[in-house]
């Protein structure tokens, strides 16, 4: 048996183990009676246990170490690739187990340590050469398919309770030990895998690292560092090209959606993930100064409902599934509110002055946002198509009326769109005087609509109004298309010849801003309906205007555009002042609950009531706080100024 | 019963004491002390007084400043009008006169200039301390329903009210007050959040200054506005004293 060695020392030890059982069986038959009756009187140890350690002490002993090298040395050939015997480990592996008597001391002491040891310098030495060799993704693959094999050796030959141990030692050896390292290789590390795409590596890393105690930290720091790197490119690029800004909208909805299904697919949802991808986008979303981002999604959804419209390229569901993306990004942002706004102005121009939109079309992508949003984002929006279909319910009855009643006849057609206020965003309108034809038909308008609704009250917004007007030039008759306002100041030339900038202004009550932005429309634009005295391309106080009878165009009809204001600004304001009051309700509420309150706690409180419109800052938070205990809703405690009472 | 209550009218009435006790001498005398003493209070209150309003008017203060020798502006006179409990800035009416003056036991000129550095002492003290500054602010509350007070008039309030106590801060915060644009008025927890401020925060390190605390918002700026202004002076002195070391 000494001579023999490796494979064949096993063999014959196992058949040695074999012999052995075989003459304690028979030992046991013949003193049968023995075994049963005396060895229990005197209380000695079984025939079958003696057995065993005389095997143990007399052979075991002598070569366990040999027969220990042997198993770990046919080990680290199955690691190499070669085919072994792996019953034969088993029955081995089980003898140390069945020598122990019950207790695993055998197999642990003699076996267990020793191949942990060996594995631990096996695979260090393995490592550190891929580690020099390999790429990442190389590595990586390396790393599992050992992974893998181990754990089968587990299953094949060894005990179940070396699993954890050998798993640790190996996972520590090839992944602990060399993690930043493979992580952060410069042409194939995390960061290159996040760059080529390649999103089966990026799960496999995934996959490994998370074993690791800290190993997704690396990732996560990598994965932040690169999608932060790529937001903030094309953020500096749309600053750059500061024209294509749908273009930019919609990379930046690619990038996030890109990410959102690494994080997803390859990360497997992990929550430190998600965070690291909502911190990323945070900063893409400061990036883009603050109230643009929110202006730049609600004119991309505008833009794409649009489209949907004009060519029917985008499905419904293509729809949705935009939505939901801009939806997703547009909680980084934090200002949902000011999204709402900025789209409700975009829907209140589509919905007034570009009649081409198809109702059910609008409604159908107000039922998307309200399930995106939720009821509060759309309630606005819908009064505001229920109005349109009023409105031209009301305009048809009016035409029945003119009808029916041919002696007060508005001098010319007359369309009234007749709104609820609160509901939509227009300036209110400044007093214009109107030129008499005009007050003719908004009187006879008024008539008609007293006589139906006797307490309403109209307000009539010219500054929305649009007019076609006939210009009798001197080479042809040509329609114009203006507003109301501009329609204002070009009838003023039917009564006189030329006017002066003052004469203008008085006859038409406007304030000096509103009348040189007019003045410039009709005289230094593209359209030069009316002449400027001097002949420069600015409004003075000072000029004289006169019709420009000479004035042509090619075009039968033509549209004098009017510049629009920019209203950003005006929104931004706005939603500011629903957003304090949107604090103090919220306060109030909470106090009239509460009662007493500690300051931190109703600024929680306060903050997790806002936060599905939008993020309220601690100082806008104590201002209104301290807004509410100047009116006197609240007051601070006397002897503990951190505390409020409600004062009811 | 007759005795007791005759003797009751007694109390009430001076003149007519010809058999009584002498505690009741005593008490007499004294209660005719307090008459005289109420006499003379009354007697210096018409030395001021504008005759058409039966009030002491601005200029009747003055006059009484003057002959007190202290200035008009002191903290002093302020602190009179506390104890008057005066409701209206510039004016005591006879009722406040006699309620502060008979509380300072004063009824001379000489007694209550004596009074007045009483006065100043027991102010001081914490609880009355607090009352006397919030009630400085509603002082000067000269119209109805009025609630909060101009930011110059609030800087010169400061300097009276706070000055001795913590001259840094108030001279700090003055300059602040000066130099911002949010504020043009100061109201009621305001004005009593930098008080607190003062008996609260280090300064100037106001290192324990945390402003997630219901600090009022104007404290939170002015706090900003300082570290902003420590650390600008930081770096311009650090390079000096770095030319200094080599």
């Amino acid at each position: 048996m000494r001579d023999k060695h490796d494979e064949f020392f096993l063999r014959e030890f196992v058949k040695r183990w074999t012999n052995q059982k075989v003459a304690s069986r028979w030992f046991s038959r013949f003193f049968y009676y023995l075994d049963r009756y005396h060895i229990i009187r005197w209380s000695l140890p079984s025939l079958k246990d003696v057995c065993l350690t005389n095997f143990r002490d007399l052979a075991y002993i002598k070569v366990s170490s040999k027969v220990r090298d042997a198993i770990i040395s046919l080990i680290d050939l199955e690691r190499e690739g070669e085919q072994i015997d792996r019953t034969l480990l088993k029955s081995v592996l089980d003898i140390l187990v069945e020598i122990g008597m019950g207790k695993m001391k055998c197999y642990e002491d003699d076996f267990e340590v020793h191949m942990l040891e060996d594995t631990v310098a096996y695979y260090s030495q393995k490592a550190s050469n891929w580690i020099l060799e390999d790429s990442c993704p190389d590595y990586m693959a390396k790393a599992e398919e050992c992974l893998k094999q181990e754990k089968e050796r587990v299953s094949h030959y060894l005990q179940s309770s070396s699993e954890q141990k050998l798993m640790k030692k190996v996972e520590h050896e090839l992944l602990f030990v060399y993690e930043s390292q493979v992580l952060e290789k410069e042409h194939s590390g995390c960061h290159a895998l996040l760059t080529d795409n390649k999103v089966e590596d990026l799960s496999r890393m995934y996959r490994l690292f998370c074993r690791t105690p800290r190993g997704l930290d690396t990732i996560i720091q990598i994965f932040k560092k690169h999608v932060t790197a790529e937001g903030v490119a094309l953020v500096k690029q749309a600053e750059v090209a500061a024209s294509d800004k749908k273009v930019f909208v919609r990379r930046v909805i690619e990038l996030h959606y890109k990410y959102l299904t690494y994080v997803t697919d390859c990360f497997m949802h992990h929550s430190l993930f998600h965070k690291a991808l909502k911190e990323t986008f945070e900063v893409v979303c400061k990036g883009i100064a603050r109230s643009s981002s929110a202006e730049l999604l609600a004119s991309f959804c505008d833009s794409i409902v649009k489209k949907s419209r004009s060519c029917e390229e985008l499905s419904d569901e293509a729809i949705e599934e935009i939505l939901e993306k801009v939806v997703k990004l547009l909680a980084y942002a934090s200002d949902e509110d000011l999204f709402a706004e900025f789209y409700r102005k975009k829907l209140a121009n589509r919905l007034l002055f570009d009649k081409s939109d198809n109702e059910d079309r609008v409604r159908s992508v107000l039922t998307k946002l309200k399930r995106q949003f939720g009821g509060w984002f759309t309630r606005k929006m819908e009064r505001m198509v229920t109005d349109l279909t009023l409105a031209r319910e009301n305009q048809a009855s009016f035409e029945s009326y003119l009808n029916s009643n041919p002696h007060v006849s508005p001098g010319f057609d007359l369309t009234v769109t007749v709104l609820s206020t609160g509901f939509w965003q227009i300036n209110k309108s400044i007093d214009l005087n109107l030129p008499a034809e005009m007050v003719k038909c908004v009187d006879v308008f008024k008539e008609f609509y007293q006589m139906k609704n006797k307490h309403r009250k109209l307000t009539w917004i010219h500054s929305s109004g649009t007019c076609i007007i006939n210009g009798n030039f001197e080479p042809k008759t040509t329609e114009l298309m203006v507003t109301t306002y501009q329609a204002s100041v070009l009838l003023l030339f039917n009564a006189s010849d030329s006017l002066s900038y003052s004469e203008i202004r008085t006859q038409l009550n406007l304030s000096d801003d509103e009348v040189v932005r007019l003045l410039h429309s009709l005289s230094c634009a593209k359209y030069k309906v009316l002449n400027k005295e001097p002949n420069t391309k600015t409004i003075g106080p000072n000029d004289y205007f006169e019709f420009n009878s000479k004035f042509t165009d090619r075009m039968r009809r033509i549209k004098i555009p009017l510049p629009h204001v920019d209203e950003k600004k005006k929104v931004i304001k706005d939603v500011d002042k629903e957003r304090q009051y949107a604090i103090d309700a919220s306060i109030v509420r909470i106090m009239k609950r509460r009662k007493v309150l500690d300051h931190q706690q109703l600024v929680m409180e306060c903050v997790e009531q806002l936060s599905r419109s939008f993020k309220p800052d601690f100082k806008g938070i104590k201002k209104r706080i301290e807004h509410l205990i100047n009116m006197d809703y609240l007051e601070r405690d006397k002897d503990k100024p951190n505390i409020f009472r409600y004062l009811a | 019963m007759r005795r007791s209550s005759t003797r009751r009218s007694g109390q009430q009435n001076p003149t007519a004491s010809a058999n009584s006790t002498p505690v009741d001498l005593y008490r007499s005398a004294s209660s005719k002390a307090i008459i005289k003493e109420l006499e003379r209070i009354d007697h210096l209150f018409q030395s001021y007084v504008d005759k058409s309003s039966g009030m002491i008017d601005p200029e009747g203060i003055e006059q009484l400043c003057s002959d007190v020798e202290v200035d008009h502006t002191d903290v002093r006179i302020l602190m009179l009008a506390w104890k008057m409990k005066a409701e209206k800035q510039g004016y005591f009416t006879l009722e406040e006169w006699r309620r502060g003056l008979k509380a300072l036991r004063a009824d001379t000129i000489g007694k209550l200039k004596k009074a007045l550095s009483e006065l100043e002492k027991e102010v001081s003290k914490p609880p009355n301390f607090l009352d006397f500054y919030s009630y400085a602010f509603r002082y000067c509350l000269t119209e109805e329903k009025q609630k909060s007070i101009d930011i110059e008039s609030i800087c010169e309030l400061l300097v009276i009210v706070l000055g001795s106590q913590y001259m840094p801060q108030v001279n700090s915060f003055v300059a602040y007050l000066k130099t911002q644009n949010d504020y043009k008025v100061i109201n009621m927890d305001q004005w009593m959040g930098f008080l607190r401020f003062c008996q609260e925060a280090n300064f100037p390190s106001l290192d324990n200054y945390d402003p997630d605390e219901a600090w009022p918002l104007i404290l939170d700026n002015y706090v900003e506005w300082m570290r902003e202004k420590q650390s600008l002076h930081q770096r311009r002195t650090l390079p000096k004293l770095l030319w200094i070391s080599t």
